[in-house]
């Protein structure tokens, strides 16, 4: 252990504090995040990436600013942020999956075409993986794409796809190769949403606004050079982005941030004359979940270095999604249950304008069980957690338990 | 920059676990505990060759002068072998009790003589911790009155350091008139609790702090972060055992760990305690480096591991089936012992409470 702050670490803390003081009021206001960026997230978003606070270690010729990796330099980041208030920055689909998967295994015209755009926000991805067919079975897709002369020519339907009414691009898992095996017949495709052939058509949520899509395509063409790696070896790629998006769902930033706020909220709000935290039944549950925020942030902390020393996390990071999407919903439904005491009120205005605090609340809730079930749930979590991190046999494939019985 | 063990941390862990895993087949944990009261003397004299009588015993005295994470690795290696040895209280805090707040006569006598393995002292700090049945220990001047109930390894204890709740501490030998020590059965026959009455003993009062209270009350964290990686050892090794039962056993013409079922408990205890150790490690390096928010993060690891691994103990168990539930597994040394790590110095309840009062979010 050493969590030492050097001179370095002292100096960034302190150029941070500044850089609140001073930016500050730059920053959009935290929270939200499910649509475009609008100018004001962009200016911060390029403020933040020339102070490198945003994407710190990504490489410099990819618009990053080129640091090592660092587990203090990150948490003092993350630290200073959320005690300012601060806006950390665009977390999105295309940030924080697809830019990590192209440096893992992008070719190098893709990372120089696509990293910068897209860490910038200003290009937005969407996620074309699940079918009507193939949710948790996602190696089951059937979204065809068959090569003519030197552009794949993709047929087929996608669902659940968030954002696709107002991405630039998708990261698209479909089937090439159909001769052979489900898992080795399929590839990872970039292409652009305006290519013509493609329809998306909204899909109302729980929270009743159009969150997500289906996407149709007929005859969409996209140049056999957006392809990531090679044919067949779509499903690799779309499990490091998998990995990615489950470190992104489970983010312990994110958690404390929001253990923060609920304290917030249950500082100043009262019930019959009394406030909340003063209600023991109430600082108790607070309680339990700080001490569970705590051990996920130095639990992140603890991959953070595993990352910087190029070790295998296993099963450390296995757990990551699983444990992540259910601490938030119930951090998300303290927070419901505190305003609800002081008073329900649910009003959303709608994709484009800012909620009010209890409707913010109110849609985190519902949206964190989304979380729980997208990017694989926390069923298909267990079931990779006990077989991959813990060597637990695989369930027998149908054929083999009827020859069992 | 590293959130993790060192080198040599790891090296200390691995020769402590390899000794342990040598020197305890479940026999002998059996045989000490059901047969043995629970205290072995040959097992210790071997600890403490190990280094564990002196891990945290000042160089000077004769000690390994060993800071709080390498102590809490220690724990939790005991913790994993169920091992039937008194280290928080007589390894941990008693010798950093007296580091800090015995004057140099008493360090002389003492800590060297601790290192060593020749004394062992228990230790009862419940009028700080807030355990059951009244404290009614008095010191008038160097005198001793009253009883201790929880004693804190009591096997093979020479001395007994007792803690009052305005933070004087008073170290009493064992053998000394007018004191009169006991054993008390716990569900946890690996670490007995002793008792004492003291009828006018003579005492050394700990007596060179600034602040009695504030040091006495470190000391009690200090214990909490032990007790909290010893359970961190245990339920590990219930969840370690859970998954090789469920890799051998077969039922439906199947290995059990096959059932989704049986899959998902191991998922959701490996899910409860991983972030555990992280949790710990982070409380030692804190109270090791005295960061503002150590005594909150220690509290916070003594409840958060004693909800998680009453969680896993019950899912390990389960696991096993019927076997789970035998004496012949021997699973239940570690049920139990997870059971008394839970209340000892302070149960969640008690330490979230005084977490709450740290932040200001309720009244001392
Ligand atoms: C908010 C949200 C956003 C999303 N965004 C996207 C997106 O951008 N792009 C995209 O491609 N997809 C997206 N998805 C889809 C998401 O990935 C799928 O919903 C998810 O993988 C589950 O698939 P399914 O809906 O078909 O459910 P099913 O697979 O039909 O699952 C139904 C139930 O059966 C259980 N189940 C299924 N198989 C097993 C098994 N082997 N063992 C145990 N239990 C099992 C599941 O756990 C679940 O409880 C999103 C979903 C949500 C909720």
């Amino acid at each position: 252990m050493d969590l030492e702050y050097s001179e370095r670490h002292r100096a960034l803390q302190q150029e941070i504090r500044e850089f609140a003081a001073k930016e500050g009021h730059r920053s959009p206001k935290t929270g939200g995040g499910r649509k475009r960026p609008d100018l004001k997230t962009l200016d911060w978003q390029a403020l933040l990436l020339e102070r490198g606070y945003f994407a710190r270690t990504i490489p410099k010729k990819y618009g990053g600013y080129g640091a090592a990796p660092d587990v203090v330099e990150a948490a003092i980041i993350a630290d200073e942020f959320s005690k300012a208030g601060l806006y950390p920055g665009i977390m999105n689909q295309g940030i924080s999956m697809l830019v990590p998967t192209l440096l893992e295994v992008g070719r190098e015209d893709q990372k120089e075409q696509w990293v910068e755009t897209t860490i910038r926000g200003k290009t937005i991805w969407c996620q074309g993986y699940s079918e009507p067919g193939s949710g948790s079975d996602l190696a089951a897709a059937r979204t065809r794409a068959e090569l003519d002369g030197d552009h794949f020519v993709v047929n087929g339907q996608k669902i659940w796809t968030s954002s696709a009414h107002y991405a630039d691009m998708m990261f698209l898992l479909c089937r090439t190769e159909p001769d052979k095996g489900k898992h080795d017949g399929l590839s990872y495709l970039l292409l652009s949403m305006k290519t013509p052939g493609i329809e998306v058509r909204p899909l109302t949520t729980m929270t009743g606004r159009a969150e997500f899509n289906e996407t149709f395509f007929t005859d969409v063409r996209v140049p056999a050079a957006q392809i990531v790696m090679g044919r067949g070896d779509g499903w690799r790629v779309a499990n490091i982005t998998l990995k990615y998006e489950r470190m992104l769902l489970g983010d312990p930033n994110k958690l404390m941030h929001r253990l923060n706020s609920i304290q917030n909220l249950m500082e100043r709000t009262e019930i019959d004359g009394a406030r909340i935290i003063e209600l023991s039944e109430y600082r108790d549950r607070l309680l339990k979940l700080q001490g569970e925020v705590l051990a996920w942030k130095y639990h992140g902390m603890r991959l953070l270095t595993d990352l910087a020393n190029d070790e295998d996390s296993g099963v450390r990071r296995l757990i990551v999604k699983y444990v992540g999407t259910m601490l938030g919903h119930r951090l998300s439904s303290l927070a419901v249950d505190v305003l609800s005491a002081a008073g329900l009120s649910y009003d959303p205005q709608g994709e484009d304008k800012d909620d009010d605090e209890a409707t913010t609340w109110h849609i985190d809730y519902m949206y964190d069980v989304g979380l729980i079930i997208g990017g694989g749930t926390s069923q298909i979590q267990k079931n990779i957690i006990a077989e991959r991190g813990l060597g637990l046999p695989r369930e027998p494939k149908p054929k083999e338990q009827a020859a069992a019985r | 920059m590293r959130f993790g063990l060192s080198d040599e941390q790891k090296m200390l862990d691995e020769s402590v676990r390899g000794y342990l895993t040598r020197a305890l087949p479940l026999d002998e944990v059996r045989r000490i505990t059901v047969e043995g009261g629970g205290f072995d003397v040959s097992l210790a004299r071997g600890l403490s060759e190990q280094g564990l009588s002196g891990l945290c015993v000042p160089e000077a005295h004769g000690g390994a002068g060993l800071g709080m994470v390498e102590a809490a690795v220690v724990a939790e290696a005991l913790g994993y072998a169920a091992a039937p040895y008194g280290f928080a209280g007589a390894c941990v805090m008693a010798p950093l009790a007296i580091a800090r707040a015995g004057d140099g006569g008493l360090q002389d006598e003492m800590l060297g003589a601790i290192a060593a393995g020749e004394r062992r002292v228990a230790v009862d700090f419940s009028a700080l911790a807030g355990t059951t049945g009244a404290a009614d220990l008095q010191l008038a001047g160097k005198t001793l009155s009253g009883r201790a109930t929880h004693l804190l390894d009591p096997g093979g204890a020479t001395d007994l350091l007792v803690a009052l709740a305005d933070g004087r501490m008073a170290l009493v030998a064992a053998d000394s008139a007018g004191v009169a020590p006991g054993l008390r059965k716990t569900i946890d026959r690996t670490r007995p609790f002793g008792e004492a009455s003291f009828e006018g003993a003579q005492a050394r009062v700990l007596d060179a702090a600034n602040e009695p209270l504030a040091v006495a009350s470190d000391i009690v964290g200090i214990g909490r972060l032990m007790i909290a990686a010893d359970s961190l050892g245990a339920g590990q090794r219930m969840i370690d055992q859970a998954v090789s039962y469920a890799l051998e056993r077969e039922q439906f013409g199947r290995k059990i760990g096959s059932f989704q079922a049986v899959k998902h408990m191991c998922a959701e205890m490996v899910a409860m305690l991983e972030p555990c150790r992280s949790l710990i490690w982070y409380a030692a390096y804190a109270q090791q480096h005295g960061t503002e928010d150590a005594p909150l993060v220690i509290r916070h690891a003594k409840a958060h591991l004693g909800e998680v691994t009453r969680e896993v103990s019950r899912m390990a168990t389960e696991v096993h089936g019927g076997m789970g539930f035998t004496d012949l597994l021997g699973l239940h040394f570690w049920y139990k012992r997870i059971t008394f790590d839970r209340q000892v110095l302070g149960g969640p309840e008690r330490c979230r409470s005084e977490a709450g009062v740290l932040q200001g979010w309720a009244a001392a």
